[in-house]
């Protein structure tokens, strides 16, 4: 596995690499780079088998962070390739002529997060939604409970309770601090 | 690939449509050549809440594309607002028919980042509540690709022992259908008193019925005309749709994660996942089939192995103020449909920053089966998709 | 040998009514054979847009008395599985809790249901096909509402997906409590049901017919994208 990290090193710039197991390693790359990474690692380094492309919001660095998390059937390796992309009108480069299933995560990203994929095959197309109109859900700054109470008739009488407080309250009543 | 020669007929396709350039094909729906039908989500064909919308020229498919979103609920959102324990009873709902899984990836997931070693009675544990739940979905599913057919009997006796398999569970865990017997650290409980000897009765009833099921299914006549041949899948597609388990088995591609990343105590026991290459409906009843009998073996060489006390849980910080290092990890067990993946980011802090699903259905449901539909016949298409043995739910969270 | 069409494609408004308009639901100019020129509008042309009308009970009482009976004791439910509760239907309609001796099956269509089990959440998408099913199918009716997720939203209270109370959006006769139900319970709720027809209160489809417009109003609240006709017979 580190020769493979060393072999990506001598072509991208790799701006950190965690080992998270003896056969699991993340790498970050540079956002022109990465599908270029991804396509290195599927015809040359024998990562053939394509996992997963997800997003994660990282909202107080203003940046969405893309993971595409390939593994090595044979060796029995997984890589994941992150790029950090800007969140105000996010676009990335299209990786589905590499996999076909690679189009169905760029569908539900552009849904989900609002992250554009210009040429991947329907990515306008509605995946999990039906006439949505608000801002794409999974952005953080979205707010899913407050979107619940106004639209769904909350039932009245319902109560939250902080878990941490409500456990102390039933099972400690008498200590004090 | 097998080919059925009796009643074979080629069907006429001078009139269908030809692709264009961009490899779409042109389909005038003007032309009342080809009708548009919404299969589902209301169809007793479709698996689960989902639906086909498919273009179709006779009884031919031209045309497939799957619409998922029915039961979509935004775990992943809502994993915002929930601290990492609170997250267990919502993560076993992401799939009903196996939920053994999700609890055993997100805890093993938290494992991982936070670097705690479980007991060795509570691997073994889990390796048996896994394989019990693999067990109950498979007596549920693989009589109903008879069922699909036509040939109800086995589904009816599939879930009736489902069922005694489901009170096991009921026994062990408080819950039917949702266990949330794993947690952070281990497990909530030992066995019940006489809780071996149960299950080993039950698994009586299981191989009967797996010798029954043979004789009733896969010896069947009729079942066999409509299943050999039909819904192939050709070996090269499996990195290209990134098709995993027993599909991928069938197709000649050896894909099962207790092989090849073992996990828990699987790799101190004895089996051999089967394989095929004929790759057709028939190929993955009996691969499924086989996984049956497997997993009973399993269950009993589990029950012969494991400890009988010893620590259960390992400890772990208050589940309530337990803020998980940062890092990020992708976990994955074994389904019974296949590689069953968790994404997991933490930032540090009491709530999850990221927890997502990787199940295998996510591409055997929308881009393979959208592929496989084309020119199959519209009565196939309930049996293809319990071949593949999609479940809805993972797909949308 | 593309054919000449004998239609033209209004374009529609650019109006907040139309924003989830699809293309095969624009309204279009005809010309007939004979030169003729219509419009056409597909959402509401094809159907009948009568709405609802509650029936009145049988005047004789024993008639009624002996009708209710046999309504429920054949109690046919739509087999559609909306949510998670419906794994649980297997083993109800197997021969453990065998669901059949109380006069229940499934059927594959509204048409010829006259419960309908709604089991477990209901998502926006689902929740739409769920009112057009609910309305094709025939009077009188009875919709059973599964698992906590159709009383107060259950584990989904506050996702932005889920509704969280279903009485908001169509008569419901029975609630069964549980995440998930039991098969038992699903049988006591059965029961609940017959005893609520029998003794006439299972008004549900009247009561939809009588409040139609509060139903509409709150159902359109959520489904945004209404391309159906108000009432689907």
């Amino acid at each position: 596995m580190k020769d493979i990290i060393e072999n990506i090193q001598t072509k991208f710039s790799i701006s950190e690499v965690t080992k998270q197991r003896d056969n699991q390693y993340f790498i970050s790359v540079e956002k022109k780079d990465a599908v270029q990474v991804v396509t290195y690692l599927k015809d040359i380094e024998k990562f053939s088998n394509f996992i997963l492309l997800t997003a994660v919001d990282w909202i107080e660095k203003g940046q969405f962070q893309l993971t595409y998390l390939l593994s090595d059937p044979i060796n029995k390796l997984d890589i994941g390739v992150r790029t950090f992309i800007e969140r105000e009108n996010a676009t990335m480069d299209s990786a589905h002529h590499l996999w076909e299933h690679t189009a169905t995560f760029q569908r539900e990203l552009k849904e989900m997060f609002g992250i554009d994929f210009p040429g991947s095959p329907r990515v306008d197309e509605p995946f999990l939604l039906e006439g949505w109109d608000n801002i794409p859900p999974m952005r953080r700054e979205f707010d899913t409970k407050k979107y619940s109470e106004e639209t769904y008739f909350p039932r009245p009488g319902r109560t939250t309770n902080d878990p941490a407080e409500h456990m102390k309250k039933k099972l400690y009543p008498n200590e004090k601090k | 690939m097998r080919k059925n020669n009796l009643f074979h007929w080629t069907p006429d396709r001078s009139a269908f449509p030809t692709a264009g350039a961009d490899g779409k094909l042109d389909i005038d729906l003007d032309s009342h050549k080809f009708v548009k039908i919404w299969h589902g989500p209301n169809h007793p064909g479709v698996t689960g809440n989902m639906s086909l919308e498919l273009t179709i020229s006779g009884d031919e498919i031209m045309e497939s594309k799957t619409h998922v979103g029915y039961l979509h609920r935004g775990f992943e959102k809502l994993y915002e607002r929930r601290t990492w324990i609170q997250c267990f009873p919502t993560v076993v709902r992401m799939c009903v028919p196996e939920s053994d899984s999700n609890e055993y990836n997100l805890s093993v997931g938290i494992e991982e980042l936070a670097g705690i070693e479980i007991p060795e009675m509570a691997t073994w544990l889990r390796t048996l509540t896994l394989e019990m739940s693999r067990l109950q979905a498979l007596l549920r599913i693989v009589p109903a690709q008879g069922g699909t057919l036509g040939l109800g009997l086995g589904v009816q006796w599939g879930v009736y022992l489902r069922d005694l398999i489901l009170d096991r569970f009921e026994e062990l865990t408080g819950g039917r259908i949702y266990h949330m017997y794993m947690i952070p650290g281990g497990v909530r409980g030992l066995l019940p008193e006489g809780f071996k000897d149960r299950l080993e009765e039950n698994l009586k009833l299981v191989d009967e019925f797996a010798k029954n099921l043979k004789r009733l299914m896969l010896d069947n006549a009729v079942f066999k005309k409509r299943t050999i041949g039909t819904g192939y899948i050709p070996a090269d597609w499996v990195n290209k749709y990134g098709i995993v388990g027993f599909v991928a088995r069938g197709a000649g591609v050896m894909k099962d994660v207790r092989k090849d990343y073992p996990y828990l105590a699987y790799d101190q026991l004895d089996f051999e996942p089967t394989m095929s290459t004929d790759s057709d409906i028939y190929a993955r009843t009996v691969i499924r089939w086989n996984d049956m009998i497997t997993s009973v073996d399993l269950l009993r060489q589990i029950m012969a192995k494991m400890p009988t006390k010893g620590e259960f849980r390992a400890p772990t910080p208050n589940v309530l103020h337990w803020e998980v290092p940062k890092g990020e990890v992708y976990v994955r067990s074994e389904s019974t449909r296949g590689e069953y993946g968790f994404y997991i980011v933490s930032d540090g802090s009491k709530y999850p920053r990221r927890i997502n699903l990787r199940g295998p259905s996510y591409t055997h449901a929308v881009s393979l089966l959208e592929k496989m539909l084309v020119n199959a016949n519209i009565s196939d298409i309930a049996a293809i998709m319990v071949s593949l043995q999609t479940c809805p739910p993972e797909i949308e969270r | 040998m593309a054919e000449e069409k004998n239609y033209k494609i209004i374009q529609p408004e650019d109006t907040e009514e139309n924003k989830f308009l699809k293309p095969e639901n624009y309204k279009r100019e005809v010309t007939a054979p004979d030169g003729e020129t219509f419009v056409v509008d597909p959402i509401n042309d094809y159907f009948c847009d009568a709405k609802p009308q509650p029936h009145a009970p049988n005047t004789i009482k024993i008639v009624e008395k002996f009708l209710n009976w046999a309504r429920s004791e054949s109690i046919w439910v739509l087999g559609y599985g909306t949510g998670c509760g419906s794994i649980e239907i297997y083993p109800l309609m197997t021969p453990r809790f065998d669901a059949y001796r109380f006069g229940v099956q499934q059927r594959p269509t509204p048409r010829q249901s006259n419960l309908f089990i709604i089991s477990g959440y209901l998502s926006v998408k689902t929740l739409k096909r769920a009112i057009r099913s609910y309305e094709q199918m025939p009077s009188p009716k009875y919709v059973m509402g599964l698992g906590s997720c159709t009383i107060n939203g259950g584990m989904y209270w506050d996702s932005y997906n889920t509704i969280n109370r279903l009485d908001q959006y169509m008569p419901v006769d029975v609630y069964v409590a549980g995440c998930m139900p039991r098969p038992e319970a699903l049988l006591a709720g059965f029961m609940e049901l017959k005893k609520r027809i029998k003794e006439g209160k299972g008004e549900g489809a009247n009561e939809y017919a009588e409040k139609f417009d509060w139903y509409k109003a709150n159902q359109k609240k959520v489904i945004k994208d209404w391309n159906m006709p108000d009432y689907n017979w």
